[in-house]
C-alpha cells in the first residue's frame, strides 16, 4: 500500500496531458491529410528521433515521464538516445549498435507477442 | 443526375455524399485514450521505480507490459473496437505498433506460419522500423562528427 501512497499525482496529470497532446496532433493528421496510419506511424517514429538527436525530447520526458515515453515519438527518441550514447563507448560501431540495442526490449516483445498471438487467437471471419 | 466531368466536382460530391467527421470528437476520444495509455504506463513505471530498477529499465519494462497488453487486447478483437473509438489514442502510444504487428500475424495465419505470420507481421510495423532505425544510425554517425 505504500506504493499508493507514493504515487506523484501531479506527475500522472501532465503525463495524461502530454501523452492526450500527443494523440491529438496524430487525430488531426488522420482527420486532416490523407495519410494512411502506416505513414502517421512512420512520420512520429522519424519526428521522435529528430527530436532526440537534437535533445529537445529529453526535455519533454523530463516534464511528462510516460506521457512522452509511451508515444511512438518516445520510441524513436530512445533510438537516437541509444545511438548518441554507445557512439562513447564503441566509436563508429556505436552508431548502428546503440539504437537497435536500446530499443531492443520492444521490438523483440512485439514480434514475440505477435507470433504468441498467431498461435492462440482465430482470425476474425470477415463478412461480406 | 448530371455526370461528373472535373475532378473538383467529384471532389465536391464525395464531401457532400461522405458524413462530416466530428474531427472535435474524434480529437477528444483521442486526447483521453491516450492520456489513459500514457498514464497507465507511467502507473507501471513508477511501480518498477519503486521496486528499486533504474530509469532505462523501467521504460523497457513499460514498453513490453504495455505490447503484451495490446497483443492479448488485439487477440480477443477489443483492440479494433478500441481503435474505431478513439482512432490516434490508441494508434499512437506504443500500443498502436504492437497493434499493427499482432493484428497481421493472427489475419495472415491461413497463409501459413513463415510467409503468413513471419512475413505480414511486418507490413507496418517493417516502415517503421526501416526509418526509425535508419534515422537513429544517421544521428549516431552526425553525433559521432561532432563529438571530434
Amino acid at each position: 500500500m505504500d506504493f499508493i501512497q507514493s504515487i506523484d499525482w501531479m506527475g500522472l496529470l501532465k503525463c495524461f496531458v502530454v501523452g492526450g497532446i500527443i494523440c491529438i496532433i496524430g487525430q488531426i493528421l488522420i482527420d486532416k491529410t490523407k495519410l494512411t496510419p502506416a505513414r502517421i506511424l512512420v512520420t512520429f517514429v522519424t519526428a521522435g528521433a529528430i527530436l532526440g538527436g537534437l535533445g529537445i525530447y529529453k526535455y519533454l520526458i523530463d516534464f511528462a515521464g510516460a506521457g512522452a515515453t509511451v508515444p511512438l515519438t518516445g520510441f524513436g527518441a530512445n533510438l537516437a538516445k541509444g545511438a548518441i550514447q554507445e557512439i562513447k563507448t564503441s566509436g563508429l560501431l556505436g552508431a548502428f549498435i546503440g539504437g537497435v540495442k536500446a530499443s531492443s526490449g520492444g521490438i523483440a516483445a512485439a514480434v514475440f507477442f505477435g507470433y504468441l498471438a498467431s498461435l492462440i487467437a482465430k482470425p476474425k471471419i470477415k463478412k461480406q | 443526375m448530371k455526370p461528373i466531368e472535373t475532378k473538383q466536382e467529384y471532389s465536391d460530391y464525395v464531401d457532400k455524399k461522405s458524413p462530416n467527421s466530428p474531427i472535435l470528437k474524434n480529437c477528444f476520444n483521442a486526447f483521453w485514450v491516450g492520456g489513459l495509455i500514457c498514464s497507465i504506463g507511467q502507473i507501471i513505471m513508477d511501480f518498477c521505480k519503486y521496486r528499486g530498477m533504474d530509469e532505462t529499465a523501467s521504460s523497457t519494462t513499460v514498453s513490453i507490459i504495455l505490447i503484451a497488453i495490446s497483443a492479448i487486447l488485439t487477440g480477443l478483437n477489443v483492440f479494433n473496437k478500441l481503435g474505431k473509438f478513439a482512432g490516434a489514442g490508441s494508434l499512437i502510444p506504443i500500443t498502436g505498433f504492437a497493434n499493427s504487428i499482432v493484428s497481421p500475424a493472427i489475419e495472415y495465419k491461413s497463409e501459413g506460419y513463415v510467409m503468413g505470420v513471419g512475413g505480414k507481421m511486418f507490413t507496418v510495423a517493417g516502415p517503421v522500423l526501416v526509418f526509425g532505425i535508419s534515422s537513429s544510425v544517421i544521428i549516431g554517425l552526425i553525433a559521432l562528427l561532432f563529438s571530434h
